[in-house]
């Protein structure tokens, strides 16, 4: 039995997991949260841009948007963070003061706005041809006609895999710590990672595992649930007879349809 | 159907507008689609184009609000050229109805109408939804101004569409193959609106494979085929004694 008391003291000690507990809700969560949904928040609108520009006519809105997607889906994220945090570092430092997160934010959002973008791309083409179409028709311009009908349609058919890209940003946002952080910037990780190092045991970064659980996990049920729901609808679908209609129409009191046989 | 009491004083009357198509050619790349087709549709008439898949009959359509850009000749609208005319304004003048409908899936039958008067004419929003009440009860369909698209049958759709493309006050109506895609027993109440619209004044060009249609409420009926007019005049004289070969042919498959 041995082994299992060392087990359970090196990843499940509760004493040094409650020890934790208050920085973990009060520093890590809450800066985890905020590192993550600045980045998707910005990541989205990029991702639109990009989206918007990979399936333009032209090629010299087309050509920029592949290789900005090709650039940052294709770099390690370690990568894009350090280099963009630490080479910009100076020019942020004079805009937003010292701290890091105003570039972490930035580089996870770069690296998600990829991912987005193609999301958004493959949505949108997704949405049948005709539905453009007869916006354009009914005099609406390209963009308003994509604003208004193309766009929703498109994203809404996306939400789940935006999820995802969400859940990812999560876990992604773990890297800032490279950025170096104060005591107060400390997200879910760092905060489990210092006090482990200071207790020797690891049973707090498994408690800030099981805070990031406790954002992805329900995150990923939820979306199932929509999408689920989104797809087989929930309306009473009773068949009804195509005579019925002929009646109703022969019963209508409408200059058009009221009778006038032709 | 029996026969109704005329509703003349609530009849919506429509002023359509004559239509010209002058030596209009269309491509798609290098392969030319529609060549040279000239037709004149006086206002208040009823056009049927008919003719074989792929004649170019469909594009026509789409070149006469420019969803396809010509590649010479020119459309004319109440005798004036619509070339110089951007594509969006002209359309706002010309309705279009689809063969598979195209309605907003996430709107509902009333929101779909009012869609277009309120974002394309800047219609305020309550007035919007008034005219698209009334235009739906026109074609029947006020009980179900709130459901969505796929609560309704094909027919109501694509009578949704005809309320959709009315809202906004066209002087032509274009209609692609608008029952092709409907069940059999549903199609007579879609023609019936059609004829109805065109006897209060909508001038209207009808891409259709329904003869019968043709025959009876057509003032002018054009056989296309390979791009060209073929043939065209009243029916009575393309149905009863077709001249080109083409045509008896094409009718002897179809009748």
């Amino acid at each position: 039995m041995d082994w299992f008391e060392t087990i359970k003291r090196t990843f499940l000690d509760f004493d040094a997991m409650w020890q934790v507990l208050p920085q973990m809700l009060g520093t890590g969560l809450r800066n985890t949260l905020i590192i993550s949904v600045a980045a998707t928040a910005l990541g989205l609108v990029l991702g639109m841009v990009v989206a918007m520009m990979g399936i333009s006519t032209s090629r010299w809105l087309r050509i920029p948007a592949r290789i900005y997607t090709d650039v940052f889906r294709g770099l390690p994220a370690i990568l894009t963070i350090l280099l963009i945090g630490q080479g910009f570092a100076s020019f942020s430092q004079s805009i937003f003061g010292p701290s890091p997160y105003p570039l972490g934010i930035l580089a996870l959002s770069l690296i998600a706005s990829a991912y987005i973008g193609e999301i958004f791309r493959a949505g949108i083409l997704g949405v049948d041809r005709g539905q453009l179409e007869a916006c354009r028709a009914l005099g609406m311009s390209y963009p308003r006609a994509m604003r208004l009908v193309v766009v929703p349609q498109g994203v809404r058919r996306v939400l789940p895999a935006l999820v995802n890209q969400f859940i990812a940003i999560v876990k992604d946002s773990s890297l800032v710590y490279f950025l170096g952080l104060l005591v107060s910037e400390r997200e879910l990780f760092r905060v489990g990672q210092d006090a482990a190092v200071l207790t020797g045991n690891l049973s707090p970064l498994v408690l800030a595992g099981l805070f990031y659980m406790v954002i992805t996990v329900p995150l990923t049920h939820l979306v199932n649930y929509f999408d689920n729901r989104f797809r087989t609808g929930r309306r009473p679908v009773a068949p009804t007879s195509g005579l019925k209609e002929v009646n109703e129409l022969d019963d209508a009191a409408s200059p058009l349809v009221y009778g006038e046989n032709t | 159907m029996s026969i109704a009491p005329a509703m003349s004083t609530s009849a919506p009357v429509y002023h359509g507008s004559s239509l010209d198509l002058v030596g209009l050619s269309m491509a798609y790349g290098s392969f030319d689609v529609v060549r040279d087709v000239t037709v004149h549709v006086p206002a208040g008439t009823t056009t049927c184009v008919i003719g074989p898949s792929g004649s170019g009959k469909s594009t026509l359509l789409r070149g006469i609000n420019r969803l396809h850009e010509p590649k010479s000749g020119d459309v004319l609208i109440a005798g004036e050229s619509t070339l110089g005319v951007h594509p969006d304004q002209l359309r706002r003048r010309i309705g279009l109805v689809f063969q598979h409908f195209n309605l907003f899936p996430d709107h509902t039958a009333l929101e779909n109408v009012a869609l277009a008067p309120r974002k394309v004419k800047g219609i305020p929003k309550a007035e919007a939804l008034e005219i698209a009440r009334r235009r739906l009860a026109e074609v029947g369909l006020a009980e179900r101004a709130d459901h969505r698209p796929r609560d309704l049958s094909g027919g109501q759709q694509q009578r949704v569409a005809i309320a959709r493309a009315l809202a906004m006050e066209p002087e032509v109506m274009l209609f692609d193959e608008v029952t092709s895609a409907l069940d059999p027993e549903l199609v007579k109440g879609v023609l019936n609106l059609m004829a109805a619209l065109g006897r209060r004044g909508m001038t209207m060009v009808v891409v259709t494979h329904e003869m019968n249609f043709a025959r009876k409420v057509a003032d002018q009926v054009v056989f296309m085929d390979e791009g060209e007019v073929v043939e065209s005049g009243p029916p009575a004289q393309l149905f009863d004694s077709p001249r080109s070969r083409r045509l008896q042919r094409f009718l002897s498959e179809v009748l």
